[in-house]
């Protein structure tokens, strides 16, 4: 499938350069900043759309693509492609870009055209990320994304900012150089660095092993699953609101996409051999965290928590394939678990992203995210409580909104691999219903606190906007799932196929 | 025995450089009272000259004249250029730090010259006569210029410091090549390179032989554990002499590496792979940690240049033409790197204040946010990230050692450069995220200053985004 013009190209490099033009034109005139950030960004989604519109569902093939010769001594391409797992989350990104960047309206005042190029160089960086299919060109973009959210933390973050943006960067610089190994192993083996030649390569079971944990490492810091996800809370707290967004919605899928990309199809045999150690990993992060989140006092921190329990289920979902395929030979049943990892993943950029927002809301108008400052804030906010409630309830999953499918499907195919699996899994609905809605209840209802909380203002248009919006793809993507379902298709069943195939 | 006039043409560079750099420095005696920038202008011209000269006789295919003593080939035409490039910017930075400091003389151009044609002859060495001349013109060069600043009792320090290892570091490597000399009964070094491989010279003769010129070696690179010299003589010298000795003579440095042990001994290869890998292990260890610990910037750059010596020698680990072309990538990368982090101290330098301590750099975005920004592009290339070019260093010596079944190597070395990045993060968390104790706008010295650091550090992001050209240079001057 192809349109006429180079799409994936306009969508990484249209942001990046718009973000430059912003650092250097946007000095002193902050409002040329943000206006033109903004319509940067709505081009983009609009330039986005076309991807979805004539995407090709019947097809795991790779669309849109797009090849030059880049690095010719070592045969690193410019090579750009998207399947039915990537296309999501591109369109992910482009959409959350134009609420990220009208988040940050009024909030920034300090330097507003280093933040706002910031976050446009991000948004390019990270279309790159799910489209590159030049490993090379993958890394590039994977770790030049460190590098404007580090400023962004370390610059417009919270008191502790440069801690925590010193570890965020140093963890996750960290996971990555591993996988950087292994990609130079793999193109010492095969020759190239195409990743869909590293689909194709056989490995032997060592070396599998040794790449599979190689892209762990990488993969689990990202993503983050336990016991590395600590990176994850503190970076959350310190960030600013659209840096937190962008980081729960969008670079914590990068962790899954790289599991789906890179760790299924290219080691497939020690994904097999070692799938139990994900399926613990994940299953810890799920029950563990989930009553970590419980305790929590600071609404951030809480749902980033909540964010590490969520991810356990994407990782969960993808690695029961094996269970379920070797015990019951229900491939059906295994490729509903994938589903369910995949529209997880989109949904709870979604979700995740309209908390962190709506906890922005608060604070700006509060300064301060202590669940304990709070109370009974529905009655000067009531169109905040009513957003609020309705983000709380998609969080713990409740059906008729976008948390429910992914959840739902991931629980009913951990039922198939293992019962205690489903039913460890499933505790998530109890105790993620329990956090989310006694901090709500705590700061939504209940008699007003104090004053400051009396003379709360209610939500802008512009904030109304975009909460409007959010709540209404949460809805739309939970009672009619199937658009989103319908372009993974054939591209999580040829997953299944690579997953399940032996390379040895 | 018949005289035979050799042919100058291959050496014309270097005769062309030779000649202006004498006539400099009896003219600078005449005119330096009248015209201050004469010198400084004569210098930069004939650099500029050399280049071009270079540029427009540029050989692919090698001339061996002077009685096979010396070599013009890409590979020597290419760091050649490249030591001219890298001067170049030195002497533009220099210029304004040495007027500031009271210590602006001529001699400071015409010994970095001499200095230069030290290091092209190194280059273009030929037989071990010839490279052991280029080098004691090219340090003698340097004592002087370290120890140019008398009224200073550090660089005094740092002169001596820098004499004293030096010499012995050029005694152990002539102690080496007498060995090979003793052994091999030749000096030119491709008629070394066939008797070592016949066979017929006495290898424990060899093999010691080898062992002192890489420990000769590793001195002049500033490799552990011969790298004691390196943070105080980059600490102690004025920030310009810092700057011209941190990074042309590693371009030179790498090439003697290349002639002798590669060029000369490749016979040898494994008397010579298992003491390069000691020193790659320990000069990325030591450099990393140590440099973690220091507040001063200067010695900051001293230990992760020790640091980044290790990550050059993985791919003289390498031992395959791949390996050794992804050294030179490397060195290159290095050489621009660090000229343009030395130039970014000089350019924010002010009269009696050297901005070498690393919380100098305290809020420079607020104050100057272009120059900042800059500075980013520094760090983060030395750091090795993408997109900037300082990645694609690194991934090619990693790429060669895990080719030569070195994949331990290749993790310890991304785990120096995870350490690492976190003093680079360190100089851009100060420079973002700290506020200056002084306000208002921090200008460069001068505008030209301003716009040459913003080359050499474009110029990291722009290589970056287009590798493949650099790295075609170092692997075409290697193959051809």
């Amino acid at each position: 499938m192809s349109l006429g013009y180079p799409i994936l190209s306009t969508l990484i490099w249209l942001p990046i350069i718009a973000g430059l033009i912003v650092l250097f034109a946007g000095r002193n005139n902050p409002e040329f900043a943000k206006w033109f950030s903004l319509g940067a960004a709505v081009l983009t989604f609009l330039l986005s759309l076309p991807l979805y519109v004539a995407f090709d569902t019947t097809t795991s093939a790779m669309q849109f693509v797009e090849r030059a010769s880049w690095i010719p001594q070592y045969n690193i391409e410019y090579f750009l492609g998207v399947d039915g797992l990537s296309m999501p989350l591109v369109l992910l990104t482009t959409f959350t870009q134009v609420l990220v960047i009208a988040s940050a309206w009024t909030v920034i005042k300090d330097r507003v055209e280093q933040y706002m190029g910031a976050f446009m160089i991000m948004q390019g960086l990270m279309i790159g990320v799910f489209v590159a299919l030049d490993s090379i060109l993958f890394y590039v973009f994977w770790e030049a994304l460190l590098i404007p959210m580090f400023i962004v933390i370390g610059k417009w973050g919270g008191p502790k900012r440069v801690y925590a943006t010193l570890k965020f960067f140093l963890y996750t610089f960290m996971g990555s150089v591993f996988m950087l190994v292994a990609f130079l192993y793999m193109y010492f083996q095969s020759g190239s660095f195409s990743i869909l030649d590293f689909h194709a390569m056989p490995i032997g079971m060592t070396a599998q092993i040794l790449i599979f944990l190689a892209f762990l490492i990488a993969f689990a810091v990202k993503i983050p699953m336990f016991p590395v996800h600590t990176w994850l809370p503190d970076a959350h707290v310190e960030a600013p609101t659209a840096g937190s967004v962008v980081l729960a919605a969008i670079m914590l899928k990068m962790g899954g996409y790289g599991f789906v990309r890179f760790s299924l199809p290219i080691t497939p045999d020690a994904s097999m051999t070692l799938d139990w150690l994900i399926i613990a990993l994940s299953l810890i992060a799920i029950v563990y965290i989930a009553f970590v989140a419980l305790i929590q006092s600071d609404m951030k921190k809480l749902v980033a928590y909540s964010s590490i329990a969520h991810m356990g289920f994407v990782t969960l979902g993808l690695f029961l394939v094996y269970s379920i395929v070797s015990k019951t030979g229900d491939v059906q049943g295994a490729a509903l678990g994938m589903e369910g990892a995949m529209v997880q993943m989109i949904s709870h950029g979604f979700i995740s992203g309209a908390m962190f927002l709506a906890i922005g809301v608060l604070y700006d108008r509060m300064h301060t995210r202590e669940i304990g400052a709070y109370g009974g804030v529905v009655n000067s906010m009531p169109w905040f409580g009513f957003f609020a409630v309705l983000f709380a309830m998609a969080n713990a999953g409740l059906p008729g909104t976008s948390g429910f499918v992914g959840e739902f499907m991931v629980i009913l195919s951990s039922f198939k691999a293992n019962v205690w699996f489903g039913v460890l899994a499933a505790t998530t609905l109890i105790v993620g219903a329990a956090y989310t809605l006694w901090m709500i209840k705590r700061v939504i209802f209940g008699s007003v606190a104090n004053e400051e909380v009396a003379k709360l203002q209610d939500l802008n248009r512009r904030e109304f906007a975009i909460m409007a919006t959010l709540a209404f793809v949460i809805i739309l993507l939970g009672v009619w799932p199937n658009p989103l379902l319908e372009v993974m298709h054939s591209s999580v069943d040829n997953l299944l196929i690579q997953a399940t195939t032996s390379k040895l | 025995m018949n005289f035979v006039i050799p042919d100058f043409m291959p050496a014309i560079p270097e005769i062309v450089l030779l000649t202006l750099a004498s006539f400099i420095l009896i003219a600078d005696t005449m005119w330096s009272k009248r015209f201050v920038n004469a010198t400084y202008y004569a210098t930069q011209f004939t650099l500029f000259l050399v280049g071009i000269l270079i540029l427009i006789s540029f050989t692919t295919a090698p001339v061996v004249t002077f009685d096979q003593s010396f070599v013009r080939d890409a590979f020597a035409d290419v760091l050649k250029i490249f030591i001219v490039i890298v001067s170049l910017g030195v002497f533009l930075f220099s210029r304004e730090y040495l007027k500031q400091n009271d210590f602006y003389k001529g001699e400071f151009f015409t010994l970095g010259l001499f200095a230069i044609l030290g290091m092209f002859v190194m280059v273009s060495a030929y037989n071990f006569i010839t490279l052991f001349v280029g080098l004691e013109i090219m340090s003698l060069a340097m004592y002087a210029m370290i120890a140019m600043q008398r009224d200073s009792s550090k660089a005094t320090e740092a002169a001596i410091k820098y004499f004293v290892l030096g010499a012995l570091a050029t005694g152990l490597l002539l102690y080496g090549l007498s060995m090979i000399y003793g052994a091999t009964g030749s000096l030119t070094i491709p008629e070394v390179k066939s008797i070592v491989e016949s066979g017929k010279a006495d290898s424990v003769v060899l093999a010691f032989g080898v062992v002192f010129i890489v420990i000769g070696l590793g001195f002049k690179l500033g490799a552990v554990p011969f790298h004691m010299w390196v943070p105080d003589v980059y600490h102690g010298s004025p920030t310009a002499v810092t700057l011209f000795i941190g990074a042309a003579p590693k371009i030179a440095a790498f090439a003697i590496v290349y002639r002798l042990l590669v060029d000369g001994v490749p016979g040898l290869v494994l008397d010579w792979q298992p003491l390069l890998i000691i020193m790659a292990v320990l000069s990325m260890v030591v450099g990393t940690v140590i440099a973690i610990a220091q507040t001063n910037f200067k010695r900051l750059l001293a230990y992760s240049g020790i640091a980044h010596i290790g990550f050059l020698l993985l791919g003289f680990i390498a031992a395959t033409p791949e390996g050794y072309s992804a050294a030179m990538f490397y060195v290159l990368v290095y050489a621009l790197t660090s000229v343009a982090a030395f130039g970014m101290i000089i350019t924010l330098a002010r009269t009696g204040f050297e901005f070498d301590e690393i919380k100098d750099f305290k809020g420079l975005n607020q104050r100057n946010p272009w120059l900042a920004a800059m500075m980013l592009i520094i760090m983060f290339s030395m750091a090795g990230i993408p997109p900037f070019i300082g990645f694609y260093a690194k991934v090619v010596v990693l790429q060669e050692v895990i080719t030569a079944g070195f994949v331990w190597l290749a993790i310890v070395g991304v785990v120096t450069a995870v350490a690492g990045a976190f003093y680079y993060l360190r100089v851009v968390k100060v420079m973002y995220f700290d506020s200056s104790p002084v306000d208002g706008e921090l200008k460069a010295t001068t505008k030209e200053m301003a716009a040459g650091v913003s080359v050499f550090s474009l110029a990291l992001l722009v290589l970056g985004l287009m590798p493949a050209w650099l790295m075609s240079v170092a692997y075409n001057s290697l193959l051809a």
